[in-house]
C-alpha cells in the first residue's frame, strides 16, 4: 500500500489488517512512555489547506508517537495564498525529501491528484464532500471495540450525507465489514444517485432507531439550516436530531456516534451526547491509534517495535 | 504561383470516392485541375490516403486578444491545420469580444497568414453580459454571419427572444443567413462541476443534472419556433436533449445541433481519476448519453462534430478539479477519435466534419464541396486506417490540455491544404 486516498481503494482484508495493527498501538497509548521507534528517521508533512485543528493534531501525535519527525505546513500563510499552483507548491515540498504528506483540501479529488506528482506516500485527511478514510478506520475501530464485529451489525448514518466525506468513507468501509448501513435524512441531503453503494434510505429515523445497533448523527453545518435545502433549526431536531426523546426508544447496548465537533441541541441534544451509550471521546482516542496504524502501513517497514519501551 | 498535386490518392467528398490526382494553386486558391498523372511545382504524395473536402470548426475558443498565454490565433490555426480543418469559426469568448466591428477587424489582421482560415463569430450581447444587444449591423458590415455569447450563453429568454427576432430582420434587411448560437446552460445546473448522478455522488463533487440541458434545450427550442429564427445549439450532451431536437426537427423548427467528439467517447466515470482536462462543459455524461449522441450523428439529429477547442496554460489545469477551468483541447483528436474510439467510416464522418458545419457556419461556397475544377482548394488528406498514440508533442500550441494524452486514435491527417497553400505536410506544420 503506497497511498491511503480512499477507503474504496481498501478491501476488507486490508481494513482487517489496519484495524489489528491499530491495536497495537492502542496498547502503547496505555503505556507511560507513549511512543515507538517504528518510523523513526522518517519525514511527515502535515499539509493542511484547509483548516482543523482537531484532525491535524490526531495526525501529529500520531506521527510523533511513532518517531518519526513531523512538520507542519501551514498552508494559510504558504505560497498557495501567492497563486502559486497546487502542483508546484507539493513538489517544493517534495523535494525536501518527505516520506509522506497528511492532506486535508476543500476540494475532492486533491490527494489523488497530488499523488501524481510526488514519490511520498499520501494520506488522505479529508478532500471535499469525497473521502475521510482515517475517520472511516476510526469509526470502525470504535464499533469493533465496543460490539466485538461490524459484521450484520445495523449502523445509521443520519443527517447529512450529500456533503459529508464522513458519510462516504464510512459507507464503504463499514459494508466491506459486513455491516447493514442505513443512510437517514431528507432528499435534499442525500446524493442524487446511491447506485453501487449497498445501503438502504430511510426518511423516518423513529422507525428504525429501536433497531439499531450504532446510531452515527451527521454534523449538520448551520448555514445548509433555513437554506433552500433545509428548513429551520427545530423541524430539523424534530425530524432528524437524537432528542432526549428518542434516547429512550435506542436499544440498551447500541452506540451514539458522531465524527465531531457536535451542534448541541441540533442534531444531538446534550443529554444524548452525554449519555453512557455516546462513545464520542473514544472515536477521539481511537483516532490516534488508527493514523499510527495508516502511517505505519504506508511507511514502516520491520517490526513495529511494540516491545521496546520508548525511543 | 505555385502548383501543388496531391498524387496518387483516392479522392472522397458527397460525390463518393474516386481515384484521381488533385492540381491546386496557392494564388487563385482553387483547384487547378483533377485527373490522371497530374504534375505540378510540388507534389505531395497521398498515395495510400484520401483526399477530401478540409473540415469545418464551428466551436473554437482562440483566447485571443485575451489570453495569449493560452493560445493565440496563429497557434489555432496551426492546431486546425494539424487535425485537418480548413476554416475555424473563432468563439467570442476574447477579451474584448466580438461585440463590435473593431474586434472583428483585429481577429481578422491576427489571421492574415494563419494556416489555416479563421472566421470571425460576433457576440450576441454587449461584452457577453447577456442584457443588451451587439452592433449587429456594424458585425455584419464586417462580415459576421454567426452570433453567439460562446461559452456565457444568454439565459434571460426575454433578451434571447429580442436577439433571435431582431436578427431576423436584419438578416432580411441586408439579404444574409443569419445564425444565432447558444450553449445549453440553466440556472438547475448552476454550481455544478460534473454530470449529477451516479459518479458525482461517489466522488462528491456537485452535480450539473441532465435535466439542466433539457431545459435549456426546451426553452430554446420554444423560442425558435416563436421567432421562427435559424438556430444552432452548441455542444449537446445529453440524451434527453437528443430527444427534443430530434422532435422539433420532426416539426421543421430551423434548429441544428452539434457534439464535441470528447462527449462521444467519455464518461462521467472517468472523471475518478479527477484529471482536471475532463472538466469540459458541458461535463462528461452517461454511457447511456454517449449511445444517443452517437446514434444522433449517424442519423442526423446532430448535424456536426464541434470540438469546442479550448487551450489553457499548464499551470490552469494542475489545480483542484472544482477549481480548474473548463475545457480542452480537440482539433488534433478530433479525426482519430470518431475513426478510432466512434467506429464511424470516413464516409459517415466527413458529413459532420466537413459539409454539414460548413453549411451552418455559412461557409459552403469554400468549404465542404466536390473536389472539382475551379473549386476553393480546401483540403484533407487522411489516412484512415494509422493507428497513432497522442502526445504532447501532437499539439499546435503551447497548451496540451487533451483528456487524450496516451490514448490509441485511428486516422490521421497527413496533409492539409487552405486556399491552395499547403499549410500542413506530412504532420508537420512549417
Amino acid at each position: 500500500m503506497k497511498h491511503l486516498l480512499s477507503t474504496s481503494d481498501l478491501n476488507a482484508h486490508d481494513l482487517h489488517e489496519l484495524l489489528r495493527l491499530a491495536d497495537g498501538f492502542t496498547e502503547v497509548q496505555n503505556r507511560e512512555i507513549r511512543k515507538v521507534p517504528a518510523l523513526r528517521g522518517k519525514t511527515v508533512v502535515l499539509a493542511f489547506f484547509e483548516d482543523s485543528t482537531r484532525t491535524r493534531t490526531s495526525f501529529d501525535l500520531a506521527a510523533r508517537r511513532l518517531s518519526a519527525d513531523v512538520v507542519n505546513f501551514s498552508a494559510g500563510s504558504s505560497a498557495l495564498k501567492k497563486g502559486e499552483s497546487l502542483r508546484d507548491t507539493i513538489e517544493t515540498i517534495s523535494a525536501m525529501k518527505v516520506d509522506a504528506i497528511v492532506v486535508r483540501h476543500k476540494s475532492s479529488g486533491v490527494p489523488r491528484q497530488i499523488a501524481r506528482w510526488t514519490d511520498a506516500s499520501i494520506l488522505n485527511a479529508g478532500d471535499g464532500w469525497h473521502q475521510h478514510p482515517t475517520q472511516a478506520l476510526l469509526d470502525a475501530y470504535t464499533i469493533r471495540q465496543h460490539l466485538g464485529d461490524l459484521d450484520g451489525k445495523r449502523i445509521a448514518l443520519c443527517g447529512d450525507i450529500k456533503h459529508s466525506r464522513v458519510a462516504r468513507s464510512a459507507v464503504d468501509a463499514f459494508t466491506k465489514l459486513g455491516a447493514e448501513v442505513v443512510l437517514v435524512g431528507p432528499g435534499t441531503l442525500m446524493p442524487p444517485s446511491l447506485a453501487g453503494w449497498g445501503v438502504k434510505v430511510e426518511t423516518d429515523l423513529d422507525r428504525i432507531l429501536p433497531d439499531l445497533h450504532v446510531a452515527y448523527m451527521l454534523r449538520i453545518q448551520t448555514e445548509r439550516l433555513g437554506s433552500p435545502l433545509l428548513p429551520d433549526v427545530a423541524e430539523y431536531r424534530r425530524q432528524y436530531g437524537l432528542t432526549v426523546d428518542r434516547l429512550s426508544h435506542l436499544r440498551p447496548d447500541a452506540l451514539i456516534m458522531h465524527p465531531g465537533p457536535m451542534n448541541r441541541g441540533v442534531e444531538i441534544d446534550p443529554e444524548a451526547a452525554d449519555d453512557p451509550r455516546a462513545v464520542v471521546l473514544d472515536q477521539v482516542a481511537n483516532g490516534v491509534a488508527v493514523r499510527m496504524a495508516a502511517l505505519f502501513r504506508l511507511l514502516g517497514s520491520g517490526p513495529v517495535g511494540f516491545a521496546e519501551e520508548g525511543a | 504561383m505555385t502548383i501543388t498535386v496531391l498524387a496518387d490518392g483516392e479522392l472522397l467528398d458527397r460525390e463518393g470516392r474516386r481515384r484521381l490526382d488533385v492540381a491546386v494553386d496557392d494564388e487563385s486558391g482553387i483547384v487547378v485541375a483533377t485527373g490522371e498523372a497530374l504534375t505540378g511545382d510540388r507534389t505531395l504524395s497521398a498515395d495510400g490516403a484520401v483526399v477530401c473536402p478540409g473540415f469545418v470548426d464551428l466551436n473554437v475558443d482562440l483566447r485571443q486578444p485575451g489570453a495569449e498565454a493560452a493560445g493565440t490565433v496563429e497557434s489555432g490555426a496551426r492546431s486546425g491545420a494539424r487535425g485537418g480543418y480548413t476554416a475555424l469559426l473563432a468563439s467570442a469568448d476574447t477579451d474584448p469580444c466580438p461585440d463590435n466591428p473593431a474586434v472583428v477587424a483585429e481577429i481578422r489582421a491576427l489571421a492574415k497568414s494563419a494556416p489555416c482560415r479563421i472566421v470571425p463569430t460576433g457576440a450576441l450581447t454587449q461584452g457577453r453580459g447577456g442584457a443588451s444587444m451587439a452592433q449587429y449591423t456594424g458585425l455584419i458590415d464586417a462580415g459576421v454571419r454567426f452570433f453567439s455569447d460562446a461559452g456565457r450563453p444568454v439565459t434571460d429568454p426575454r433578451v434571447l427572444r429580442n436577439a433571435l427576432e431582431y436578427l431576423m430582420s436584419m438578416a432580411e434587411a441586408t439579404d444574409t443567413r443569419l445564425v444565432v448560437a447558444q450553449r445549453l446552460h440553466h440556472e438547475l445546473g448552476s454550481g455544478g462541476i460534473m454530470h449529477e448522478g451516479e459518479w458525482s455522488s461517489r466522488l462528491g463533487l456537485p452535480g450539473i443534472p441532465a435535466a439542466a440541458e433539457e431545459l435549456a434545450v426546451t426553452q430554446q427550442l420554444a423560442l425558435a419556433r416563436l421567432t421562427g429564427a435559424r438556430l444552432h445549439l452548441q455542444q449537446v450532451s445529453t440524451a434527453g436533449a437528443v430527444r427534443l431536437i430530434a422532435e422539433a426537427k420532426a416539426d421543421a423548427v430551423a434548429v441544428t445541433a452539434e457534439v464535441s467528439p470528447h462527449h462521444l467517447v467519455l464518461t462521467d466515470a472517468d472523471v475518478a481519476s479527477f484529471d482536471p482536462n475532463l472538466r469540459l462543459d458541458p461535463p462528461l455524461r452517461t454511457e447511456v448519453d454517449v449511445a444517443a449522441l452517437r446514434a444522433a450523428v449517424l442519423d442526423g439529429t446532430i448535424d456536426a462534430v464541434a470540438t469546442g477547442h479550448r487551450p489553457h496554460t499548464v499551470d490552469a489545469k494542475e489545480l483542484a478539479f472544482d477549481e480548474a477551468p473548463v475545457g480542452a483541447l480537440g482539433l488534433e483528436t478530433a479525426l482519430g477519435l470518431l475513426l478510432g474510439e466512434v467506429g464511424l467510416s470516413l464516409e459517415q464522418a466527413l458529413p459532420v466534419l466537413s459539409w454539414q458545419p460548413a453549411a451552418i457556419g455559412g461557409l459552403a461556397d469554400s468549404h465542404g464541396g466536390v473536389i472539382a475544377e475551379g473549386r476553393p482548394a480546401n483540403l484533407a488528406v487522411v489516412d484512415p486506417g494509422v493507428v497513432w498514440t497522442v502526445e504532447r508533442s501532437d499539439f499546435g500550441g503551447y497548451a496540451a490540455n487533451s483528456p487524450h494524452l496516451g490514448r490509441r486514435l485511428q486516422g490521421r491527417v497527413r496533409h492539409t491544404v487552405v486556399e491552395g497553400r499547403a499549410v500542413m505536410v506530412d504532420g508537420a506544420t512549417p
